[in-house]
């Protein structure tokens, strides 16, 4: 599935007055790729993502999704947020069938989908758990399945390691990373953290600070092929990370 | 080393068990210990048991209401007017709270409203009631309902406006309306908050019924606890004070009982 953010503005209206969250944002996401977006704290990243999903209205441009104006939420895309959500009171296969329940798609089929999912990614022993007795990682990789259970074509990842201790966030990024390639699903990941965007996707948007507008565009072609572990040892991993930071310092200053 | 593991286990349930006898051993005694004082200060003369009652008193006062059919006909009276209040005011309570859930606007009109309602004095309507809907037990359920009418209302709109944000915008990300998102996030999340509105409720619809019948009836706890203090019967109101604690606290576990039976069947772990 391919995106195209044409001139998108956002403006937030409240009693105490206008908060321009995006000036001007144009960028493409090609079909089946990983885009990462990067901005410092409250540059709108997450308002890109919440008017893509059909969360929000802008207040000017428009998305397109496959060359078709997003309108309202569509079943294309999976949203994946930034802590897991798993309800507490639904066991595991409770929550990763939510999606086919509230879209009346539960069929036989689509179960055995999900069954295969859970099966494929390690969680098929904890279908009848409930959220709080799995680890964070395993959290995060039964709110992905979630997110991958009504077979969306983008999916949209809002700074979904961010609740994640070190250790485990690296590891769930490689997994995730692997299972996003694995399915063919087309990713745009909003993060604050560069090594994360830099260690994932095919291309990182750089975003200025508060209103968005897109500063940079970074094409990481030498890394295409590794994961996000070897993309991490790679020796060119440092200088993107550098141009990267001092576009972000730079926008900070 | 396993050996070593089960005798601390086998300790530790020993204390358990030990500290659950002692609490019951320790609720009995007092009440027992209670009892007992005030038999003795009666037969001793220390209190005037004409004004203050003594437990044989009691007991014989319940074995004649028990003989003579009444003590039915009043408990039961009472008991049907505290179900009905109960659950009209946890039912419409729990309705209006969801309207107001659905249309915020519609909540921001109310809101001074309920303000006010919620912190007038409900039983100050009590004479109203009476003219309007006849000295019988329409009015009583009608203080009853004034009573925990708004209390809920207030209680469970407070606890659904709370609920979790990113849930709700992950289920309006599936294409959730707002009938689902109501049923699938909002309310099992305020499971706790709708029990703690129903245990709140059984004890607010008992203040309700006794207020009704203090004013207006001819059966009912409330109506012998009234007639007994008017022709001096202490034996009568304290024997059916009684009867209102054991009513009252039987309504309430059945409250606890109904808590855990949703709990397992919805497999809410609050």
């Amino acid at each position: 599935m391919t995106v195209r953010f044409e001139n998108l503005q956002k403006t937030f209206q409240s009693a105490d007055g206008e908060v321009h969250a995006l000036a001007d944002v144009s960028f493409d996401v090609d079909a089946g790729s990983f885009v990462s977006i990067v901005g410092p704290s409250g540059c709108g990243k997450s308002t890109l993502l919440n008017i893509l999903a059909g969360l929000e209205t802008p207040t000017g441009g428009r998305v397109l999704l496959d060359g078709i104006p997003v309108d309202g939420t569509t079943d294309r895309i999976g949203y994946m947020p930034q802590k897991d959500q798993l309800v507490p009171w639904r066991t595991i296969w409770g929550n990763v069938t939510i999606g086919l329940e509230i879209q009346k798609k539960k069929n036989p089929s689509e179960l055995q989908r999900i069954q295969e999912l859970l099966q494929r990614y390690g969680l098929s022993d904890f279908k009848k758990s409930l959220p709080s007795q799995l680890s964070g990682g395993m959290r995060q990789r039964c709110a992905l399945i979630r997110t991958l259970a009504t077979d969306p074509g983008l999916l949209l990842l809002d700074e979904p390691f961010s609740a994640l201790d070190y250790q485990t966030r690296l590891t769930v990024s490689d997994d995730i990373h692997s299972i996003i390639r694995h399915e063919g699903k087309t990713a745009l990941l909003v993060t604050h953290d560069i090594s994360e965007a830099i260690s994932m996707s095919d291309r990182v948007v750089v975003l200025s600070a508060r209103p968005g507008r897109v500063r940079s565009i970074h094409d990481l072609t030498e890394l295409r092929g590794l994961s996000p572990m070897e993309r991490r040892d790679h020796p060119l991993f440092h200088r993107y990370f550098n141009e990267i930071w001092k576009e972000l310092d730079l926008v900070g200053s | 080393m396993g050996l070593e593991v089960s005798l601390h286990r086998a300790e530790y349930l020993r204390r358990v068990k030990h500290m659950k006898y002692l609490v019951w051993t320790a609720r009995v005694g007092l009440l027992a210990a209670f009892f007992v004082l005030w038999e003795a200060a009666a037969r001793l003369g220390w209190i005037d048991a004409f004004i203050l009652s003594a437990p044989s008193r009691i007991l014989g006062t319940l074995k004649d209401l028990y003989t003579s059919g009444e003590l039915w006909l009043h408990l039961g009276t009472s008991c049907l007017e505290t179900v009905v209040g109960f659950l009209l005011g946890t039912i419409a309570g729990a309705l209006v709270a969801v309207g107001l859930w659905l249309s915020p606007t519609l909540y921001r009109v109310f809101d001074p409203y309920l303000v006010v309602l919620n912190s007038l004095p409900k039983t100050a309507l009590g004479p109203v009631f009476i003219v309007w809907m006849g000295a019988g037990p329409g009015a009583i359920i009608a203080m009853t309902l004034a009573i925990s009418l708004i209390v809920t209302i207030l209680e469970i709109h407070n606890g659904f406006m709370s609920t979790d944000v990113g849930k709700l915008r992950l289920l309006r990300s599936l294409g959730a309306n707002k009938r689902q998102i109501l049923f699938k996030v909002v309310i099992p999340a305020n499971f706790t908050t709708i029990v703690n509105a129903l245990k709140v409720n059984v004890g607010l619809s008992w203040v309700g019924v006794i207020m009704g019948e203090f004013l207006v009836s001819r059966a009912g706890l409330g109506y012998l606890i009234v007639y007994g203090s008017q022709v001096f019967k202490m034996d009568l109101v304290m024997a059916t004070v009684l009867l209102l604690a054991l009513a009252a606290a039987g309504m309430y576990q059945g409250i606890l009982l109904l808590e855990k039976v949703l709990k397992k069947h919805l497999g809410v772990s609050s």
